[in-house]
């Protein structure tokens, strides 16, 4: 086990979490502003990224594809929200969960109908093709610069909240529904765009882990439940706790399927030991989650006091 | 005299920089109203929340009938013998007022962990809580659903409840709020006799009925008790005559 | 007719057509409706155990499937053993007694559900929902990646279990079997709900401080109804695994415990027969609209939605209209 390799599982580790965190945080912004539990968030994932492969294949061009499936995602996010989300904001949690269970069973069954049953197939732009070299290990040039995009919009998310009159809104919808309304802010307004936002980065994620795996139906739904593990362990509603979660998330997953094989071939023979290390090392996150729930019943970073 | 049935032995509690409640010490003795009052922010619900065990206290104890109940939870004390009803009526909306005190009755007798016989074929703890109702004036409307109860008739079966409980002292936080004249007035009546059989601490805005009622009355002011006396010991108090009246205390 | 009196009709109507259906497919000698009525009579016995949490208690559990697959696979060991003759672990042998299976996996679900209980109802809200779903999940890939039963490949179960005085392997014997098991539970669910538990049960899902107000412990009455639900979804599974003679991850994947919230909706939350209407609905969508176009999961979805928007008693309630609590 050399150190180099530990660095490339590291580095994907953490490029793992930051697509974890374009999920997690729409995702989480979703429930600290209008308070909705969105299963459907994963479906806005495999959205962003069947668009991505589907127009990038006809225009042959990476980038063209990578903003239609933003774009996609983001105005898919605002339909819905208008058609259906919007009713779901004052009911109960379970309401919320299987009005959105019925939402992905027909966003699943929309896609397949429109682009068929078979996985699409995404490449890696030209430009990003190929490793770099980081001192002792060469790395891929494209997850580095996954790195690089995710860790510029949560820059840019940042900014967003904490800097633009958009962002004040959004930060007063955490805290007293009434009284931005009574302020004479749109609020059905506000909450379309917040969820078109979310709908915005959750494609972004899509399309650009679409290049690294198959883009097909169901992609969305391993993705959704670590993006509400993340939150759970964050803090649900924090921008923050997403970000520290996702990254938590991330590294561990990757790590752990790494190291715990590796760690039990030490005193068990090798396919006991693959057997144990794999088991252990896919229930590591949900452990974690669970942990974190019994000893902070609110995740690290509650939101709201 | 007697030991007081409940007692509050430099109750404190902090939110951040505010002191809700200020190294409070009170007594609730046997057969009397003891009537809390102060003005908004007091740290009236803060009490109420510390004695029925909603909130921890940073600092001091609460006992009932010479036990410490300071680290039980709300389920212990209720059994122990706190009766207490909710300022914002807080019955089991879809029940009927009959078995909301049935309810409260089962609770008393401790027998929730029952999975067989149907609990509102026991004609023992339907007449029981007939009577309750009967007592407070709601026999009438034994059948309809709390959530469908006039905000009256909600006010009377939340002291119903708290009358099933057959507690050893009332925590009564609000029971006049929003009754009408002729409401509060059958109220203060009932509460007269019913002080004979447990002692009631009385947090209430009404101060026509405090004064009253109570045989003792507490003023709370900025989470500290600043007098406690009879109705007129507080009428004539300096500190409390400022505080209401804006008068000039003297120094 | 009053709405109670509705309800015992209809409910009397499902349970009889419910028995009547596969009879009739007995005599028609079509088999495969005899199968499809045991699973639709299996799969309300586990949302009858989903709904002693989510309908009377309120717990809004996104992991039952988690013991679902725990009884499946209680089934799918002890026959795996029984058939090889080998040990279970350390001389204990497996069997082909469901009656056993059945005990086990009972005891073992309720285990489970004592320990994932106790640690979840610290929580609420969203984070009971979320923290439920991160056991089930743990499950789902412990059975997964363990290689000892199968791993993703799933576990099969050569030789149907054995129930006395039965013949297991004729679908018609198996129905009955399955009915009965159904009816028991839906007696003990509605001796539950009617009794001093129940009632306590059903007065913390509404108001729990008031319960905690007047002595009754939220804490202790909703692990004890989250430890039944458990017991109950999981000897549903057990049965499930019989039926298919076969138990895979796939019984616990969270889409599973989706499903078994469907059912209890789509029937009616909180009442009687809910998972009864809910599960005989489910099945029939996918056998009928599964016929007609491969995209039945598109107006299964259109179906739901509509049933969460604008018509919250399910079909029991559309029908029946307004529940008594009375």
């Amino acid at each position: 086990m050399s150190l180099a390799l530990v660095l490339e599982q590291l580095l994907n580790g953490v490029q793992f979490g930051l697509m974890l965190f374009l999920m997690s945080a729409g995702l989480t912004l979703v429930f600290g502003v209008m308070g909705l539990i969105n299963l459907a968030h994963g479906s806005l994932y495999m959205i962003g990224a069947f668009l991505c492969a589907a127009v990038a294949g006809a225009t042959g061009s990476f980038w063209i594809g990578l903003v239609a499936g933003l774009a996609a995602a983001a105005a898919a996010g605002a339909l819905i929200e208008i058609i259906v989300i919007r009713r779901l904001y004052d009911r109960d949690h379970l309401d919320q969960v299987l009005a959105t269970f019925a939402l992905i069973l027909i966003l699943s069954e929309g896609v397949r109908m429109i682009f068929g049953p078979f996985p699409l197939y995404l490449n890696v732009p030209d430009a990003l093709r190929g490793t770099v070299s980081l001192g002792i290990v060469d790395y891929s040039l494209y997850r580095l610069a996954l790195i690089g995009f995710g860790v510029a919009v949560a820059v840019g998310l940042w900014v967003l909240i904490a800097k633009t009159r958009l962002g004040i809104r959004i930060r007063a919808g955490e805290s007293d529904r009434e009284m931005i309304a009574a302020l004479g802010v749109n609020i059905r307004a506000l909450y379309t765009i917040v969820f078109a936002l979310g709908a915005a980065l959750a494609g972004l994620a899509g399309a650009l882990v679409g290049a690294i795996q198959s883009v097909q139906v169901g992609m969305g739904e391993p993705v959704l439940i670590l993006a509400f593990v993340v939150i759970v362990i964050g803090g649900i509603g924090s921008i923050k706790g997403a970000m520290v979660g996702a990254l938590l998330v991330g590294v561990i997953d990757t790590m752990g399927r790494f190291l715990l094989p590796r760690i039990f071939a030490t005193f068990l023979d090798t396919s006991q030991a693959m057997g144990v290390g794999a088991a252990l090392a896919s229930m590591l996150i949900y452990l974690l989650m669970a942990l974190v729930l019994i000893f902070r019943p609110k995740g690290l970073f509650p939101a709201h006091g | 005299m007697a030991d007081p049935v409940l007692e509050l032995r430099g109750l404190t509690r902090r939110f951040g920089a505010l002191t809700a409640t200020d190294d409070v010490s009170l007594t609730l003795r046997r057969g009397e109203i003891h009537a809390l009052i102060g003005p908004n922010g007091a740290g009236k619900s803060t009490l109420m929340g510390l004695i029925s065990g909603k909130i921890a206290p940073d600092a001091g104890e609460v006992w009932l009938g010479g036990q410490n109940i300071t680290r039980l939870s709300v389920a212990r004390r209720a059994q122990l013998g706190l009766g207490r009803s909710f300022q914002v009526s807080s019955l089991i909306p879809e029940y009927s007022a009959l078995r909301n005190v049935m309810l409260a009755l089962q609770a008393r007798q401790g027998h929730s962990y029952r999975f067989l016989r149907p609990v509102m074929r026991d004609q023992p703890l339907r007449a029981e809580a007939r009577a309750i109702l009967a007592r407070v004036g709601l026999d009438a409307r034994a059948s309809v659903e709390a959530a469908f109860l006039s905000h009256g008739e909600r006010r009377l079966l939340e002291i119903a409840v708290a009358l099933a409980l057959a507690p050893r002292c009332f925590l009564l936080d609000e029971p006049m709020a929003g009754l009408g004249s002729e409401g509060t007035a059958r109220l203060v009546g009932f509460l007269r006799r019913l002080k004979q059989e447990a002692p009631i601490l009385l947090v209430e805005h009404d101060m026509d009925a405090v004064f009253r009622l109570a045989d003792r009355i507490s003023v709370l002011v900025y989470g500290r008790v600043i007098a406690t006396g009879t109705g007129p010991e507080i009428r004539a108090n300096a500190q409390v005559r400022a505080v209401y009246l804006g008068e000039e205390a003297p120094t | 007719m009053d709405s109670a009196r509705k309800e015992w009709l209809l409910n009397a109507v499902m349970a009889g057509a419910l028995f009547a259906v596969p009879l009739w497919a007995l005599m028609a000698n079509e088999p495969f409706i005899i199968t499809l009525a045991t699973r639709i009579a299996i799969l309300a016995i586990a949302a009858v155990g989903l709904n002693i949490a989510l309908g009377l208690g309120g717990m809004v559990s996104f992991g039952h499937a988690l013991y679902l697959g725990l009884g499946g696979y209680v089934a799918g060991i002890a026959a795996h053993h029984a058939f090889n003759g080998t040990p279970v672990f350390a001389g204990l042998p497996g069997t082909n007694q469901m009656l056993i299976i059945w005990g086990v996996a009972m005891v073992v679900s309720g285990a489970l559900a004592a320990i994932v209980g106790a640690l979840s109802l610290r929580t609420s809200g969203i984070f009971f929902i979320m923290i439920t779903l991160a056991f089930a999940q743990m499950g789902f890939f412990f059975t997964l990646s363990w290689p000892a039963y199968g791993g993703e490949d799933g576990l099969p179960i050569f030789v149907r279990n054995q129930f006395p005085g039965l013949n297991t392997a004729r679908p018609w014997h198996l129905f009955v079997i399955a009915y009965g098991v159904l009816i028991l539970a839906l007696a003990a669910f509605a001796l539950l709900r009617a009794a001093r538990f129940g009632a306590a049960l059903m007065a913390i899902r509404q108001n729990p401080d008031r319960a905690a107000a007047i002595g009754i412990s939220p804490f202790g009455i909703r692990l004890v109804a989250f430890i039944l639900s458990g017991m109950i979804t999981g000897l549903a599974g057990a049965m499930m695994a019989d039926l298919t003679r076969f138990v895979s991850p796939a019984m616990m994947a969270w889409t599973m415990s989706g499903e078994l919230i469907v059912i209890i909706i789509l029937g009616g939350v909180g009442r009687l027969f809910g998972p009864v209407a809910g599960a005989a609905i489910l099945v029939g969508f996918e056998v009928f609209f599964g016929g007609l176009t491969e995209h039945w999961k598109l107006w299964l979805g259109l179906v739901l939605l509509g049933v969460v928007l604008f018509a919250r008693g399910g079909l029991i309630g559309l029908i029946a209209g307004r529940g008594q609590h009375g």
